[in-house]
């Protein structure tokens, strides 16, 4: 029952969305949420379900968007086939490069697994500058989805229209990635990740396991890469680049690899960060990288399970004890941030933008990069808010740490009668 | 015969520099279990080090100089930042690693640049050392190879006849042994760290000059290291030797016979090996 209303739920926000956010801007990101979904989750297939950390995951999704392309020209060109099936043509393309390059790669697991991954990422993006008449060079390849004949009127043309196909290959993806971790296959994966030794001795082959898992998750990235084609209309090679794998990796890991909805959040936030985040700092990659390290180190579950325990504290009834130190940490943290972030946007303006002169804007606030005042004044916000932070995180780590304690006691209370 | 001889001593020196980055990398795995994913990165600090040193002290202290700051912030990040992951496994080892690679990567281009540094050749070693055949081959390439060769025996003296590497290698197999001895093992593993990524930071103060130092260059040498790893045998130190000098060799000959699929070669192999001889060269058996 409960599982019924979460998946009508999905279906009804991916189906409402462009009607609430109907600006043209808005259906051009919920298109890219949409087959970022796909991709993530399929990735999280290989890092949260089977352990293993890839880094040329960008190599099947791109390899869909090539395949893809090239057989909508071959519609534009006469094909009969619909265009509404060219994302599967992507997926089926992925999933037979996967069973060939995905039989060397899966030999090794975990370390020399993420090695070789990261060395045929490189493999096919040096090919694709090497094969100009295959990648489309410099220039890629463009296309035009207006192709055959509109079947009950659909002609993809506007944007809405691509953008409920793209929902609707959402949404069965989705779903079909869920039933997979459902299936003795998808638990097996699980097993594999966790002591493969073992999995050895009861009788299945872990590299055949592993191998298996590897292909299914290549097809359904090549899925949103056929739909990234179509979306775009144009392909280049940066799409197989291992800048495109690093950036699933990162944005996977920040949703949450230990969740099946995880990536789904990790996919928001990549499309956000992509469009609107490079768009407002020229240091979003800087941003980036060190909001990743912190979560490392401070929640390795990503977003996803940050909300996990926090609805279980609610569950618990101890989240009322939390929300006010949680209060308290934002309003000490957003000074320490927004202070370090000043520094960091004086310094590009300084070395990158030297051309616009030494004054930007910040956070409403003009800032003069020549000026020592405003070096001082922003070092000064963010080293008071920084001793507030540190000084209000420790009380609240205790507490934390307390309050699980304390659940912990509670389950066991409950088990035993 | 010229194109030989010069391809040779050209592809040497190369697979030298290669291996003073795998040897690192190979050092740091197989001490820790940690893949440094920033290991090309430090590399490339060691070269934007060695330009900023050299424009101020001259290239000379440069080349001692960078290296040890490199091994210094490679020492920090590994007591802050990776031992704090330890306990999450090896895979946030490696994520953590992976993130720093982007942060270095941006940093490099907030302090220096986006675009490429004149980072020279010394005048005292400008120049050809030798003509052969009526071709020159450069002082500068026979001076990488003298530097690579003499941290390479000064490594293996201390790997294999000092107490430091003693305690090294104990704490490789028997790390157990090693902290019941008395020894602070978080500390070995913090100067292992420090001291691969000093020996990166050095191929980067040699290798800058030798080509250019730009922030695309640890993305173009990080692909290469892996694989040298891996053909060499994940953890195995010679085998990290005999792949850099193949791979050097193999990449000189194919862009001097300009051979259309020489970017793609050194993957090639590593596939081919991965196929026939998954271990690698001199790697362990088992996976």
């Amino acid at each position: 029952m409960r599982r019924m209303l979460v998946w009508g739920l999905y279906a009804i926000i991916l189906t409402l969305a462009p009607l609430v956010f109907s600006s043209s801007l808005s259906q051009t990101l919920l298109s890219q949420m949409g087959i970022a979904i796909i991709v993530c989750l399929s990735y999280n297939m290989l890092l949260g379900q089977g352990g293993m950390l890839s880094f040329g995951h960008a190599v099947y999704s791109g390899m869909g968007a090539f395949l893809a392309i090239h057989t909508l020209n071959r519609v534009t060109g006469g094909l009969a086939l619909p265009v509404s099936l060219i994302p599967l043509v992507g997926g089926l393309a992925s999933l037979a490069l996967a069973l060939l390059l995905g039989w060397v790669t899966t030999r090794k697991s975990a370390t020399p697994f993420a090695m070789i991954t990261l060395g045929m990422g490189e493999l096919v993006w040096a090919m694709a500058l090497m094969f100009p008449e295959f990648f489309g060079g410099e220039a890629g390849l463009s296309g035009n989805r207006v192709a055959g004949s509109p079947a009950l009127g659909i002609s993809f043309g506007p944007q809405i229209e691509v953008y409920y196909l793209i929902a609707l290959y959402t949404f069965v993806c989705t779903a079909l990635m869920y039933a997979f971790t459902r299936t003795p296959l998808g638990r097996m994966l699980n097993a594999v990740r966790d002591n493969p030794e073992r999995v050895a001795f009861v009788g299945y082959n872990p590299q055949m396991v592993r191998y298996l898992a590897f292909v299914i998750a290549a097809f359904f990235a090549g899925i949103s890469g056929g739909l990234a084609a179509l979306n775009f209309e144009i392909v280049t090679s940066e799409v197989v680049s291992g800048y495109r794998s690093g950036l699933y990796l990162l944005f996977t890991f920040l949703g949450g690899t230990t969740f099946f909805f995880g990536p789904i959040i990790g996919a928001i936030l990549m499309v956000l960060a992509l469009v609107l985040l490079s768009e407002f700092t020229q240091a979003w990659l800087l941003y980036l990288g060190l909001v990743f390290i912190v979560m490392v180190m401070v929640a390795p579950g990503g977003v996803a399970a940050l909300v996990m325990a926090n609805l279980r504290l609610a569950r618990y009834g101890y989240l009322r004890r939390l929300w006010p130190a949680y209060l308290v940490l934002l309003a000490t943290g957003l000074p320490a941030f927004a202070g370090a972030a000043a520094l960091l946007e004086m310094v590009y303006q300084l070395q990158l933008g030297a051309a616009l002169g030494p004054e930007l804007r910040f956070m409403g606030v003009t800032l003069n990069a020549h000026a020592p005042g405003s070096w001082l004044g922003a070092a000064m916000v963010m080293l008071l808010g920084l001793g507030l932070f540190e000084s209000r995180r420790r009380p609240f780590v205790r507490a934390w740490d307390e309050i699980q304690h304390a659940i912990a006691q509670d389950t066991k209370r409950r088990e035993v009668p | 015969m010229a194109f030989f001889t010069i391809s040779l001593l050209n592809g040497l020196s190369y697979g030298l520099l290669l291996f003073m980055l795998s040897a690192g990398l190979t050092l740091i795995f197989s001490m820790m279990g940690v893949l440094n994913f920033a290991h090309a990165s430090f590399y490339m600090l060691g070269a934007y080090f060695g330009y900023s040193v050299t424009e101020w002290l001259g290239f000379w202290p440069a080349l001692v100089l960078a290296p040890l700051i490199v091994g210094g912030l490679g020492a920090l990040f590994e007591r802050f930042v990776l031992r704090r992951v330890h306990r999450f496994g090896h895979v946030a080892e490696l994520l953590i690693t992976f993130g720093m690679s982007y942060v270095i990567l941006e940093l490099v281009q907030l302090v220096w640049g986006r675009s490429s540094v004149d980072y020279r050749v010394p005048l005292a070693l400008d120049g050809p050392l030798l003509t052969l055949f009526g071709t020159q081959f450069p002082l500068y390439r026979a001076f990488m190879m003298g530097v690579a060769l003499l941290m390479l025996a000064a490594l293996w003296l201390l790997l294999t006849r000092s107490r430091i590497g003693l305690m090294i290698r104990a704490a490789l197999t028997h790390p157990g042994m090693v902290e019941a001895l008395g020894h602070n093992l978080p500390r070995v593993f913090m100067w292992v760290f420090g001291g691969g990524c000093a020996l990166a930071g050095l191929a980067g103060v040699l290798g800058g000059n030798a080509f250019v130092t730009e922030p695309g260059m640890a993305m173009a040498v990080g692909g290469i290291v892996f694989v040298v790893v891996v053909v060499g045998g994940i953890g195995s130190l010679g085998g990290a030797f005999m792949a850099s000098i193949l791979i050097g060799l193999l990449q000189t000959f194919a862009v001097g016979l300009d051979v259309s699929v020489a970017p793609i070669l050194p993957y090639l192999l590593m596939v081919l090996v991965l196929i026939f001889r998954p271990r690698g060269l001199l790697g362990a058996r088992g996976d």
